[in-house]
Parts: C-alpha cells; sequence; structure tokens
C-alpha cells in the first residue's frame, strides 16, 4: 500500500500537515486554558497575530470554516478546542463539512446502524 | 506475580460525558450504549481489580506537536484531567500505580519499545471516560492506574501489528510484576468514526462487527491492514482501534467473552464495548 494513497474526503494528519499547521494548531492547544480562550473571545485579530497566523489559516479562523481550517494545517482535535469557543460540538462540525443539516447528519449516523 | 484478570474495551466519545453529567444514561438515545455496563460491573465486583493499566490516545490535552511521543507510559503519583477547552466535567483524580509503571518502563524498553515516560501527565477524556463508565458515581476510584498513551494524531502512526506486539509486551511485564496485585488492561477509543473532511459521519458496521468477532476468534486478524487501510475501513479516528488490538495482545491466547455490546450512534462514533477475562 502506497502511503501516499488519498481517501477521498479525508486528510492525513502528516508531517506535511503538521509543518503547515503549527501555528494553527499552537494557538488551539492553548485553548485548553480558560484564559486563553477568554482573550481570544477579548480579541481575536490580536490573538490571531501573536501565534503567527498565516493569512490562510486566519481567514479560516474568521470564515469558521473547517473545511478550510483543515486545508491550512488545521488538526481535528485542536480544531474542537476552538470549536468549543463557539459552542459547537463535533456533530455541528460534521453538518458544515459535508454541506448537510445537523439533523441531516444525524440521521445520517442513525441509517448507518440500522443495515 | 500479579495477575491480568482480563481486559476490557470501550469507546470514549465526548458526549458520554456530557451524558454522565446531566444523569441521561436512561435517555433514549443514550441508553442502548450504556446498558452495555451493568454485566460488567458484577464481572468488576467479582474480579476486584487492584490496578487498571489503561491504553488510550491523548486528544491534544496533554501532548501537542512540540513533542509527540508514539508511545507514553504514565510513572506519575496522580493523574488529572482538565476541561479540555470544550467544557468536559473534572473528574476525582487518579492514584498512580508507580511501582508497576516504572516495571512496564523496564520491562518494555527492554524488549525494545522506545518508550517516553511521564512523571507528570494529565489524562483526557479518552482515559477518564471509560473509567467513569466501569466505575460510576464514585468519589474515590477503588483502583490505581498506569495510563499508556500511544500516538494517533499524528501520522505516520504505529502500525496494527506493532501496537499488538506492544500489546504482548505489556501483558509480559504485567505478569512478571512481583506484586500480589489483580490488574485489569482497558482500551478506549473506536470503533469506526470520522470527524474531519468530506467524508465525516462515515461508519463501517460491517467491519467493527467482525473486528470485535476477531478479537475472540483470531486476535491478530486486523494486525494484517496498514494503517492507510484502516483509515480507509474505519475513518480517521476509527483507527483508536488500535488500543483494542494492544489490549488484547496483552491477554495471553484464551479468553473468555464477559460481555459485549455495539450500538450505532453515538454522536459520530459507532459505539461498541468488548470484556474479555482471561482464562
Amino acid at each position: 500500500m502506497a502511503a501516499s494513497r488519498q481517501i477521498p474526503g479525508t486528510t492525513l494528519f502528516d508531517g506535511a500537515q503538521a509543518r503547515k499547521g503549527y501555528a494553527l494548531n499552537k494557538m488551539c492547544f492553548s485553548f485548553n486554558e480558560a484564559a486563553n480562550r477568554e482573550a481570544f473571545v477579548a480579541d481575536e485579530d490580536g490573538y490571531c497575530s501573536r501565534y503567527g497566523l498565516n493569512a490562510e489559516q486566519r481567514a479560516a479562523i474568521a470564515a469558521r470554516n473547517v473545511l478550510q481550517l483543515i486545508a491550512a494545517g488545521g488538526n481535528v482535535y485542536y480544531l474542537a478546542k476552538f470549536a468549543g469557543i463557539l459552542g459547537l460540538d463535533v456533530q455541528d462540525l460534521g453538518a458544515q463539512q459535508t454541506g448537510m443539516t445537523k439533523d441531516e447528519f444525524k440521521a445520517k449516523l442513525v441509517a448507518a446502524g440500522r443495515h | 506475580m500479579a495477575t491480568i484478570i482480563g481486559g476490557i474495551t470501550t469507546s470514549h466519545v465526548p458526549a458520554i460525558g456530557r451524558a454522565i453529567a446531566r444523569n441521561l444514561q436512561a435517555d433514549p438515545y443514550f441508553k442502548p450504549f450504556f446498558d452495555g455496563f451493568p454485566p460488567i460491573h458484577d464481572w468488576l465486583a467479582t474480579a476486584k481489580p487492584d490496578v487498571a493499566v489503561v491504553i488510550y490516545n491523548d486528544h491534544g490535552l496533554n501532548f501537542f506537536l512540540d513533542k509527540m511521543p508514539t508511545f507514553a507510559v504514565g510513572a506519575a503519583p496522580e493523574y488529572r484531567n482538565a476541561d479540555e477547552g470544550w467544557g468536559i466535567p473534572v473528574v476525582p483524580p487518579f492514584r498512580g500505580e508507580q511501582g508497576l509503571s516504572w516495571h512496564l518502563i523496564e520491562s518494555l524498553i527492554g524488549e525494545d519499545f522506545d518508550l517516553t515516560t511521564c512523571q507528570e501527565m494529565l489524562v483526557d477524556h479518552a482515559f477518564t471516560l471509560p473509567m467513569a463508565l466501569l466505575w460510576p458515581g464514585t468519589e474515590a476510584w477503588p483502583v490505581k492506574v498506569v495510563p499508556v498513551c500511544i500516538n494517533t494524531v499524528q501520522f505516520p502512526l504505529p502500525s496494527a501489528a506493532r501496537v499488538y506486539k506492544l500489546g504482548e509486551a505489556i501483558g509480559r511485564a504485567i505478569r512478571s510484576w512481583d506484586a500480589d496485585q489483580r490488574v485489569v488492561v482497558i482500551g478506549t477509543g473506536g470503533l469506526s468514526h470520522q470527524l474531519d473532511g468530506e467524508r465525516a459521519g462515515f461508519i463501517n458496521k460491517d467491519f467493527d462487527l467482525k473486528f470485535m468477532d476477531s478479537l475472540l476468534s483470531d486476535p491478530t486478524w486486523a494486525t494484517k491492514y496498514s494503517i492507510t487501510d484502516l483509515v480507509e475501513l474505519t475513518g480517521t479516528q476509527g483507527v483508536e482501534l488500535l488500543m483494542w488490538l494492544a489490549t488484547r495482545g496483552a491477554l495471553g491466547e484464551q479468553v473468555r467473552q464477559v460481555h459485549r455490546n455495539y450500538h450505532i450512534p453515538i454522536s459520530n462514533t459507532a459505539a461498541g464495548t468488548l470484556a474479555l477475562e482471561c482464562r
């Protein structure tokens, strides 16, 4: 099996992604601390600047767009902490990434158990 | 010498923590999952483990990409969890079994597993939720613990075959620990699910059921797959079945099923639970 094999709709968080996304993920990792979440909410731009996010990462953060965040090197485990600030859970993220409503996404999961 | 009484593997979905915090165990959405535990509680009450070796994957609470160990073993006197950024309830601290930690470290490195050792370590929901499922409502955990963390954040991940061998080595280490202690091995994560990408929501019931069967009938069956195969078959987070494989590896050849449960979905996840007793 070639390591470079592509799985549709899937980004493996490999070395290239880890390098590309380091600043973004480091910022999201900081959200483990409540004080850092408050600092982000108080001054989003300033907080992104302090962590050295690039333009693509800042745009993805501003857009709250998960697929763009992943394309910019974000890892879902760290991004989940950003989502936490926004009050979003993983089903909200799933719905957004698949272009469904949350109810549609939840129904798709329930359907997966039926067959 | 210490005895391995058996192993328990279960999903660790954060939504389980929210359900526990809100007492939703009997809620129709969660009940099919929580119903998998009373038979395991009964077994634990009889088997009375003293120590739990918990094999889990950190989701960015303790480890960041600045230093990402493939295999890490806790050697701390105490382990705490923390708010993970999305508000999981904090649970009572866990007492570490440092004697077994260091015996494991010496034994595993003696078998050429190049570990990271951690005398300070936060444990995340992948550690705390299975503990809360197995010993619900506890004020003080009835077992001491040794955390073993396997990287599933940053690829390359260790192969399924390597992780199974790690589990076998953990089993040998526990059985050679010079202590009159009863040890349960707990593996957390899975089963099939994917949180990220356009393929989010991917679930593979057929594979999951085959995998659970294999742990009884043909334990190394899943080790034939590469990590990329497993991501394709089970989703980017379904690859957490590595924790189940390590646990099964630790139990030795002869096991008896205590109980199993499988339910789709809890949040985005096919939630599985399996308890095996060593014979």
